[in-house]
């Protein structure tokens, strides 16, 4: 597992070529350039609003602007986990040659793919500050919750996407399991609701190791309070556990990637 | 950084299991004995030992499906063994893929940064050698445009600009030598002399048997998986080249067939190293089963790249066509006159009806031939150029 962590290290000029190919190629020759980072996030907004003005008209309470915030605060970082699973998982096919006539660390390609990601997730968050502000956000200690919730998240994307690589170059279908996965995990997630309107599922949906970040997240920068920690230290153990893991089988699985691509 | 030698051993296989599932039950279920093969393998490479000591260069030959690339994707790590092990000292540099990782729509000079990371480089490597690498492919005025608007020819000396400017404690080179024009392929050629005289490791790979014995003191011959021979290269190619005139002689099916070709220099001497310029007597036996009418002929040469050089036919040169009959064996003798450029070619015979409606017999390569000349000449024909006149316009006073 170490070995695999410094090998990349190793090889850090390459991830970085690697990203930046991959972020470079995303925006070349196309009509939205940069748009394209902050398009998703816009949309699960938009869908957030909709379904937080539908909640609020069933219950007859006037929708406030934090509600939009923190829909706006987790759709950012939600944006990011499913784009970067979603490229992750098919970066290992989609550079099939180097993986079969190159001696590379080939994690460094699922890697490659959430660092490219991290970009778009960066042009998104400085958007969403400039939203924030305008919306009298505020600021307070809570914000240095950030940081290490935003460490999780990466954590455990990276483990994710290393694990659904590796899966799919030996099982094509692995990848249209992603994509249905991707696509359904936001009603299960809380993005577009928080777990505090509910009072039995709470817990339940805690359990998503997922949701305690984004609503860790939304806790620190709308509300100002301190996110729920023990749920948060699950998570973080959940991404430090699943991060080793899915190195470990990728070091496993490694020597078979060139013949069976 | 620190140590360059190296040493190989290894006794490996390659086995590709074509389902997990199944193959993992069964073996849980019936372990097989060690080195034992399961339905559909078998031994791509088999107890192959060899070393390679610091700052030797060292030819792999064998015909295909002998295990060559095998080797190669073992030794960069690629692939693992089944069984055995390698052991490498230092930095290893394979090329295997030219243009590995080149994206269509970057540039030029994104893509050499890209290729030269992807190869091993660290990017203060690659601007340190950057002039360099773009001005040995030659391809300066076109560095920014995008490399899909290149010719394949372009894009093939791109990438091996890159190539040959990593800077390996031990090279393991494929048969990429073959990229590109003439020209291009000689420039390859001379770094590649220039590696090894500089005392990197060096693997080479190769069907071209002339590039092998130039470049390589030790080559390893390669047949079905297993080390035939290693040894010096000139003894390992003469031992290479007899195998297939072995199996040349082996009589095929066909009603007619060659049974039997030789080649002679001036002077009689049963060789396959000529002179350029050297008239070469190609004596052809031909035999069958059933009486054969009508038949001709065809000789051709190849070079190194199996570029046609030269063909004719024994029709076509007038000599009319021929019968052979079980109890009358064919003999035809043609002298041909080798105005070739330095290298290695390939003699071609075929047997067909004369007006090539039927095929009996198709052998090539025939025979393997070297040729050499005096002079520094490249290319595929020998022109024999002689300089008689080297000097500038200088007004007569003035000459010192």
């Amino acid at each position: 597992m170490s070995g695999e962590g410094s090998d990349i290290l190793r090889h850090r000029d390459l991830l970085l070529m690697l990203t930046w190919r991959e972020i470079s190629l995303r925006y070349k020759q196309t009509l939205m350039g940069f748009l394209w980072a902050i398009l998703m996030p816009m949309v699960v907004v938009a869908a957030g609003i909709l379904v937080r003005g539908a909640f609020t008209a069933i219950s007859n309470k006037p929708m406030q602007l934090t509600a939009a915030l923190t829909v706006a605060v987790k759709s950012v970082p939600w944006a990011f986990f499913v784009g970067a699973i979603r490229f992750a998982t098919n970066s290992l096919i989609s550079n099939s040659n180097l993986v079969t006539k190159v001696a590379l660390p080939r994690a460094i390609f699922p890697i490659a793919s959430v660092c490219s990601q991290l970009l778009d997730f960066a042009v998104a968050s400085a958007v969403l500050t400039v939203v924030l502000v305008i919306g009298h956000a505020g600021i307070s200690w809570q914000l240095l919750w950030v940081p290490p919730l935003l460490l999780i998240l990466v954590a455990m994307t990276t483990g994710i996407s290393i694990l659904t690589s590796a899966a799919s170059l030996f099982y094509r279908d692995v990848k249209y399991l992603v994509e249905v996965f991707l696509t359904f995990a936001i009603f299960f997630t809380p993005v577009l609701y928080d777990v505090d309107m509910f009072t039995h599922l709470r817990q339940w949906l805690l359990l998503n190791p997922i949701a305690p970040v984004l609503e860790g997240l939304s806790d620190a920068i709308v509300k100002h309070r301190t996110p729920p920690l023990p749920w948060v230290a699950y998570s973080a153990v959940f991404a430090a556990v699943l991060l080793a893991v899915s190195l470990w089988t990728f070091r496993r699985l490694d020597p078979l990637f060139a013949e069976r691509i | 950084m620190e140590s360059v030698s190296k040493k190989f051993r290894r006794g490996e296989l390659y086995d590709s299991l074509r389902d997990l599932v199944p193959a993992l039950t069964r073996r849980l279920l019936h372990p097989p004995p060690k080195g034992a093969l399961l339905k559909g393998e078998f031994w791509a490479l088999k107890d192959v030992s060899f070393d390679v000591a610091r700052g030797e260069a060292v030819g792999v030959i064998g015909e295909n499906g002998a295990g060559k690339s095998t080797i190669l994707k073992i030794l960069t790590g690629i692939i693992r063994p089944t069984a055995g092990a390698i052991r490498v000292r230092g930095r290893v540099s394979a090329l295997i893929e030219v243009g590995a990782g080149f994206h269509p729509d970057l540039t030029g000079r994104e893509n050499i940064y890209l290729n030269g990371t992807i190869l091993g480089m660290s990017r203060a490597e690659i601007r340190r050698k950057f002039d360099a690498i773009v001005d040995f492919a030659g391809l300066a005025e076109f560095i920014d445009t995008p490399v899909k608007r290149y010719s394949s020819g372009m894009y093939a000396r791109l990438g091996f600009s890159v190539a040959v400017h990593v800077e390996p404690d031990v090279l393991i080179v494929d048969e990429v030598l073959s990229v590109g024009d003439y020209v291009f392929q000689r420039k390859c050629t001379d770094r590649m002399f220039q590696v090894v005289r500089g005392g990197a490791t060096v693997v080479f790979v190769s069907h071209n048997l002339h590039a092998v014995n130039d470049l390589c003191s030790r080559t390893v011959l390669l047949h079905r998986g297993r080390v035939e021979q290693v040894g010096p290269t000139a003894e390992v190619v003469r031992t290479y080249l007899d195998r297939a005139r072995q199996r040349m002689t082996e009589e095929p099916a066909g009603d007619a067939f060659i049974a039997g070709v030789r080649m002679t220099g001036e002077g009689g001497a049963e060789g396959l190293a000529f002179r350029a310029g050297e008239r070469v007597r190609v004596e052809v036996e031909v035999r069958s089963r059933v009486p054969c009418e009508r038949l001709s002929l065809g000789v051709q040469v190849y070079d190194e790249e199996n570029y046609n050089v030269f063909n004719t036919a024994t029709e076509r040169l007038g000599a009319g066509n021929f019968a052979v009959t079980p109890d009358h064996p064919f003999r035809c003798a043609v002298d041909l006159q080798m105005h070739l450029g330095e290298g290695t070619y390939f003699l071609g015979l075929t047997l067909h009806r004369y007006d090539i409606q039927r095929q009996y017999d198709r052998r090539l390569p025939a025979e393997t031939f070297f040729v050499r000349s005096e002079q520094d000449v490249r290319g595929a024909a020998n022109l024999y150029p002689r300089v008689v006149r080297f000097g500038s316009d200088r007004p007569a006073g003035e000459a010192s």
